[in-house]
């Protein structure tokens, strides 16, 4: 197939190290083109074992590359094989609820969708303010003062002076999902998906530590917030990135990435989100890609198929092919940059039909088809 | 499939430039939709077309920044050279904290001023309050209006969390600075006895106890030592945002709501169509970018059949590979008039103009010039 050569020529550009040398990166870059297992026919570690033992899985990426999707995507994946995974969103957005085709959902676990095998998925839209004020019940009894003290914002005051505070009692509360256990021990949730802030804004949020540094330093929520950094910097949590093959997404991505390294947080893997097909002929689409198509070999093909365009459609089909050919030429480069990483590289296509539920479930058998477990 | 046809009034963008009553040009939208390169784009234009503009960018991407001749923070205009313009075109990036410090600095008397600006909460409310940077190019805003004499201003917003927030901004911040609850919280010993506590009953001396067990003694000390000083100038900040909420309500003004053609984004759109009506505030209509027009009248069915036959064939690799190209691109352009037309049901009043994606991303001013030819359908 076409596509296989492209995604094929992505590939060998920088596999060229000598054996031995840059074992590491070199064991990344093995993974990272296990990647392609969908399209090529090696079974695919692209998703490594570390990542298999994760039970935190935070989905981050920058606005307008679908993180929402693809995070459920991903809580849809892991539930499949009879897991039950909680989907977590933090940003009163609703996202989820509106991906599911369900009402907006309140501050509780509520059940989405059962996954082939037995398994469940469950979302949690967390409210900063409805986690404090639970917070706080657990400690204090405001009775009805709660709801007054919501009205005068009085939490969003609390909030305000010290902005760590907000972050520290989402991720508290996220924490608590992850670590919950019932009577005999076993955790009420395999695996957590959270469909993090974007990448401009996923350290600060990440990093409780820093945070707690404005805030008491003893108390209670001193000793919460402890727990949680480290869940966090434990090897139960994994931060992917969700990118699309464009300057600007992948700019960023390489900078959380950079980030997360810094703040000792651990990058998971990229998802590369709209992924879409490559249709050109390697040896075609470089020249496409510099304005040149062969207008009388692509007509004689057309008339083959026996079609008889006129001069308007053969100019347009070869505006729509240059156009093609630039974005294909961009895209590798952008995949290329993307590899800098070194990380795990998934890919989910793009859906001209648009995402509906049943397309999140065929997201997710791509997932599991490039490893995801 | 065919889709219900609504045909909404095309957005006529050279007759908002040239309008010379057009005099501030507000970019909205959720992000990642190219709000800030629309704002360049549509500054450029107007510069070119013979007006004195000047565009206030809030984040814009390193190379597009460069490309304008913003590579430091300045907080105040530059002129970005332009060959043959009859007008002129002059940019900005928003520093925040700055525009924060000039603020105190004008409302309040020297000593007060540094009283303020040396507070520690003060750091905390100019850089990490989640409403600050909308509230300050919404300040910056007002500064271009009453001072630099520009025919146009065209104004990015901040990729905020929900595209409303710099509407909201302002209000949020009163809301936390007009000294009300810091006063109830900085004397907990009082709460529950008399005044203004006795109405919230004695859970508000609870929560101020519980809150200051969370954030600690200082900060709570260092807030309501802020909150005393800044009294004096809150009145100067709050008649300031009064002004510029009257400004977005004038005539002069136009929002332009930015939009991709994918759900979040149209839905974001929506809200602010239906919000910018609530407020009463004037909307030029909707710029739908990235879109991807079919180029060739030949349908998608029947260029993939054809396709098909050449697979079969086998030795028409290059005519296959362009009719299976060209169906995926009539499916994407299918998917992105039916999201349209969700909007234009609900929205048929308002005017829109589809801009058809560029191959690569745009970073000079060539790029930001065809954008222009784009947005005005040139």
């Amino acid at each position: 197939m076409v596509c296989d050569e492209l995604l094929v020529s992505r590939v060998v550009g920088d596999i060229g190290w000598p054996p031995g040398d840059r074992p590491h990166a070199a064991n990344r870059a093995r993974r990272r083109h296990a990647a392609y297992a969908g399209h090529v026919t090696t079974p695919s570690p692209g998703w490594t074992d570390e990542l298999a033992r994760a039970r935190l899985h935070v989905v981050t990426g920058k606005g307008g590359t679908g993180k929402t999707t693809a995070g459920a995507a991903l809580a849809l994946a892991l539930a499949h094989g009879g897991r039950r995974v909680l989907l977590i969103e933090v940003e009163g957005r609703q996202g989820i609820a509106q991906l599911f085709g369900l009402p907006p959902l309140p501050y509780s676990e509520e059940h989405v969708t059962n996954v082939p095998g037995g398994g469940e998925l469950r979302a949690l839209a967390v409210d900063a303010e409805a986690a404090l004020l639970e917070y706080l019940s657990m400690f204090y009894s405001l009775g009805f003062a709660g709801r007054t003290l919501r009205r005068m914002g009085a939490i969003e005051f609390a909030t305000t002076l010290a902005p760590g505070l907000r972050d520290v009692l989402l991720t508290g509360k996220v924490k608590e999902c992850v670590t919950r256990t019932d009577a005999r021990g076993r955790h009420a949730y395999d695996a957590v998906v959270l469909d993090a802030p974007p990448t401009g804004r996923v350290v600060k949020f990440l990093d409780v530590t820093k945070a707690m540094a404005d805030l008491a330093k003893v108390g209670p929520i001193r000793e919460q917030s402890d727990g949680v950094v480290r869940l966090l910097h434990s090897g139960d949590t994994a931060v992917h990135l969700v990118a699309l093959l464009e300057e600007l997404p992948v700019r960023e991505t390489l900078e959380a990435v950079e980030d997360l390294d810094s703040a000792e947080l651990r990058p998971g893997a990229v998802l590369v989100n709209r992924v879409r097909p490559v249709r050109l002929p390697v040896a075609v689409a470089d020249g496409a890609a510099t304005g040149r198509v062969e207008t009388d070999e692509l007509m004689a093909g057309l008339r083959a198929a026996g079609l008889t365009p006129s001069p308007a459609v053969v100019e347009g089909l070869v505006d729509e092919t240059v156009e093609h050919a630039i974005r294909v030429r961009s895209e590798r480069q952008a995949m290329d940059q993307l590899a800098g990483a070194d990380l795990p590289v998934l890919e989910l296509p793009d859906r001209a039909d648009g995402i509906g539920p049943g397309a999140l479930h065929e997201l997710a058998e791509l997932l599991i088809e490039q490893g995801v477990r | 499939m065919s889709t219900p046809r609504v045909r909404p009034p095309g957005l006529d963008i050279d007759e908002l430039l040239d309008d010379g009553d057009t005099r501030v040009v507000v970019c909205c939208g959720s992000g990642g939709v190219g709000k800030t390169t629309t704002a360049a784009a549509l500054a450029l234009r107007a510069a070119e077309r013979g007006r004195r503009t000047v565009v206030l960018t809030i984040d814009p991407a390193r190379r597009l920044a460069q490309s304008l001749g913003l590579r430091q923070l300045g907080n105040h205009p530059r002129r970005v050279a332009l060959d043959d313009a009859p007008g002129e075109l002059h940019a900005m990036m928003l520093d925040m904290r700055r525009t924060f410090d000039e603020m105190v600095l004008a409302h309040a008397g020297p000593e007060r001023a540094q009283q303020i600006l040396t507070n520690p909460f003060y750091q905390t409310i100019s850089t990490s309050f989640s409403g600050t940077q909308e509230y300050m190019a919404m300040e910056k805003l007002a500064q271009l209006a009453t001072e630099g004499g520009w025919d146009l201003i065209v104004v990015d917003t901040p990729p905020s969390r929900s595209a409303l927030d710099f509407l909201d901004a302002p209000q949020r911040l009163s809301t936390v600075l007009d000294g009300k609850i810091i006063r109830l919280l900085s004397a907990p010993a009082r709460a529950g006895g008399r005044g203004i506590a006795r109405l919230v009953s004695t859970g508000f001396g609870l929560f101020a106890k519980a809150v200051s067990t969370i954030v600690g003694g200082q900060l709570l000390a260092d807030a309501s030592a802020f909150v005393q000083a800044f009294d004096s100038v809150f009145g100067g900040f709050r008649e300031r945002a009064r002004a510029t909420y009257r400004l977005l309500r004038s005539p002069g003004t136009a929002f332009v709501v930015v939009a991709a053609p994918e759900p979040d984004a149209l839905r974001e759109a929506a809200y602010f169509v239906d919000r910018l009506a609530t407020e009463q505030m004037p909307l030029a209509g909707l710029v739908l970018n990235r879109t991807h027009p079919v180029l060739a009248g030949l349908s998608g069915a029947g260029a993939q059949a054809a396709a098909d036959t050449l697979t079969e064939r086998g030795d028409a690799a290059l005519a296959e590979a362009v009719l299976r190209l060209h169906a995926d691109r009539v499916a994407v352009a299918e998917r992105e008039k039916r999201l349209l037309a969700g909007f234009t049901t609900a929205h048929p009043e308002v005017p829109l103009i589809g801009v058809p994606a560029l191959p690569t991303d745009v970073h000079d001013i060539a790029g930001l010039r065809e954008i222009g030819h784009r947005l005005a359908g040139t």
